[in-house]
């Protein structure tokens, strides 16, 4: 289902070549629930952008569903990310000005497809805000807030659902509660994949991907923690 | 269902920055305001005008005594028109009716009251011809002429001057001393300016060439062409009968002089255009300053919004709806300032008239209205263009990394 070989991509930042991926692959099966896991500038922000088709690779393959991404013209990129993949942000990323219920419905508009506010409310009910659905992103708290961008998220029915550090801005115990969500909706069959620095969320996940400097690496273990071993070296 | 949430959202962010957007609009409102009222005063001018030509007809050529002397020396003016020479122009083909008059001022007195007023001596003929009307009693006749008659016409403001609430019809009234009974009142026609048609008296010509004046010669002669269209044709025509009247030899210049109500017009529409359109190009300027003031707010809408823009391209919108929210917001934002503005250019027009008591007077234009509306959807849609395009094209992962 999603099939990334040998993904590549590089940046030049400052005069200096940075490899933001170096022949990454990744392979996740329908109904899986992962968790890409790295620290800051491992890549997992770059490989969350190609999965997310929001970013092209500059070499290997990436096969969503069973689309190979380099052959659709760019502009078609958009109508891919509508169909096929769902968002979900940390900061939530919510339409200032606009509804819980027009926020959802706003993917259904883009794709262009009938029954917007029939199948955003029953996007909404599914997240647990039946009763919040003419509240503006402002009138809800943060736990709220999340939950309408899952339910935007979900509301195309999308092959996976794309979440980067979706707890990163909620207190603990409502992290734990977006968590659960995330892991209720997986077990109705839905993909699920959490980009995240965090392993305690990872722990959520069947399996981690955890990238270090743009590759593929072992999770670190206390004993290879990258700070252990440097309270090691001295 | 989309359309309306576009709208909908697109109205929130104007009322978000108020303030903004209100000083964004006020170019355009200000431009189409003043298209509008500057069209309305520009129009007004020009049907005074018109008002004013034609409350004499359009159709008539005025014969005058030519001007005096030889050899480009001008030394006066001739008396060379007679009544005879009125009777002979009856018989022009194109000429409907003929009305040769004299004129002067004198004093009219009733009773105790006097005043000095315009006195017209002339045919029956003279009041079709002038467009007069009769608000009472009747106007006098040929008979009357014939028999030289001391019968007259009043205008309306020299009954009131007179006879105040009292009928004047077959009253007796003193010109210039003698005796006149009046026949009828005129209708009133109003003020020209120049002078008042409705304060004069109207008599035979008769009995004021030979009672009042002491003249041989008529000051005019008014003939009205049945066919505007024939109306150069007939001037030429009377030219001819003047000159073998007046046994003007071939090679010598007419002693006559015909004055054509019609090019009078037609300078005078020709140079109220000018006014109209000079105003009207003035007002367009302001529009254009007005769609930059929306283009420039619109650039600095898309650099805020630039977030925005990034979550709705990653949850799957294309750059044509990127495009197309941003090219709504600018004609929503030009086409309320255009509805306000013709708000305000209406109520200018209204107000001219109040505020100069009369002297300048407005005619709203309908389609001055429709041309100012949609040149200010158009600056809406040629100056949201260009930040809407730049909107469409941002990177959606600079985007949502925008803070």
């Amino acid at each position: 289902m999603i099939e990334a070989k040998d993904l590549v991509k590089t940046y030049v930042l400052g005069g200096q070549t940075v490899h933001a991926l170096d022949h990454v692959s990744v392979h996740v099966d329908p109904g899986e629930m992962i968790a890409i896991r790295g620290p800051s500038g491992s890549g997992k922000s770059t490989l969350m952008n190609i999965l997310g088709c929001l970013d092209r690779p500059d070499g290997g393959s990436y096969i969503l569903g069973n689309e190979d991404t380099r052959l659709i013209p760019q502009n078609r990129l958009a109508a891919l990310r509508n169909t096929h993949i769902g968002f979900v942000f940390q900061t939530f990323n919510l339409l200032p000005r606009m509804s819980a219920l027009e926020n959802v419905e706003l993917p259904m508009h883009y794709a262009g497809r009938r029954e917007a506010k029939k199948n955003a409310l029953e996007a909404l009910r599914l997240v647990g805000l039946s009763d919040r659905t003419h509240h503006e992103p402002n009138q809800l708290s943060g736990g709220q807030r999340q939950r309408v961008a899952i339910a935007r998220a979900l509301v195309n029915n999308p092959t996976i659902l794309l979440a980067d550090e979706p707890t990163g801005a909620l207190d603990s115990r409502t992290g734990e509660e977006i968590l659960s969500l995330f892991k209720e909706l997986n077990s109705q069959g839905r993909t699920v994949i959490i980009v995240t620095h965090d392993s305690n969320v990872a722990k959520h996940c069947q399996r981690e991907i955890f990238l270090m400097d743009g590759k593929i690496a072992a999770p670190p273990t206390p004993a290879n923690s990258p700070s252990l071993l440097l309270t090691t070296d001295h | 269902m989309f359309f309306t949430m576009i709208i909908k959202v697109a109205l929130k962010a104007m009322l978000a920055n108020k303030l903004r957007s209100t000083l964004a609009m006020l170019g355009i409102i200000i431009g189409v305001g003043a298209v509008i009222a500057m069209l309305a005063i520009g129009s007004g001018a020009q049907k005074a005008i018109m008002d004013r030509f034609t409350a004499f007809g359009t159709n008539l050529l005025t014969v005058r005594p030519g001007q005096k002397g030889t050899g480009g020396v001008m030394s006066g003016t001739q008396q060379n028109l007679t009544v005879e020479d009125g009777i002979a122009l009856t018989e022009v083909p194109g000429v409907s009716a003929v009305a040769p008059s004299v004129s002067g001022r004198v004093q009219v007195k009733y009773l105790s009251k006097n005043a000095r007023t315009d006195c017209t001596g002339t045919t029956v003929t003279y009041f079709p011809i002038r467009n007069y009307e009769i608000e009472s009693g009747k106007p006098f006749n040929d008979l009357d002429c014939d028999a030289m008659a001391r019968v007259c016409v009043i205008g309306p403001v020299t009954a009131t001057n007179l006879f105040g609430a009292e009928d004047p019809v077959d009253k007796t009234i003193k010109l210039n001393g003698i005796n006149f009974r009046v026949v009828g009142v005129l209708k009133a026609k109003g003020d020209q300016g120049y002078y008042n048609p409705d304060d004069q008296a109207i008599v035979p010509y008769t009995t004021a060439m030979k009672e009042l004046f002491g003249l041989t010669y008529v000051r005019d002669i008014t003939c009205r062409v049945a066919d505007d269209s024939d109306i150069d044709k007939t001037q030429e025509a009377i030219f001819a009968v003047m000159r073998k009247r007046h046994r003007v030899q071939p090679g010598q210049p007419d002693d006559v002089e015909i004055r054509n109500q019609a090019e009078f017009l037609t300078a005078a529409t020709q140079a109220t255009d000018t006014f109209t359109y000079l105003l009207g190009s003035v007002a367009a300027i302001s529009l254009l300053v007005g769609g930059i003031g929306i283009m420039n707010i619109m650039l600095v809408s898309v650099t805020e919004r630039t977030r925005e823009i990034g979550i709705r391209k990653a949850i799957g919108a294309k750059d044509r709806d990127i495009l197309r929210q941003f090219l709504i917001e600018a004609i929503l934002m030009s086409g309320i300032g255009g509805v306000v503005g013709v708000a305000l250019g209406i109520g200018i027009a209204k107000l001219v008239p109040i505020l100069t008591h009369g002297s300048f007077q407005t005619l709203i234009q309908i389609p001055g209205i429709v041309i100012a509306i949609g040149f200010s959807a158009a600056v809406g849609i040629f100056f949201g263009y260009y930040p809407a395009v730049r909107a469409a094209r941002l990177d959606p992962i600079e985007a949502l990394r925008y803070e």
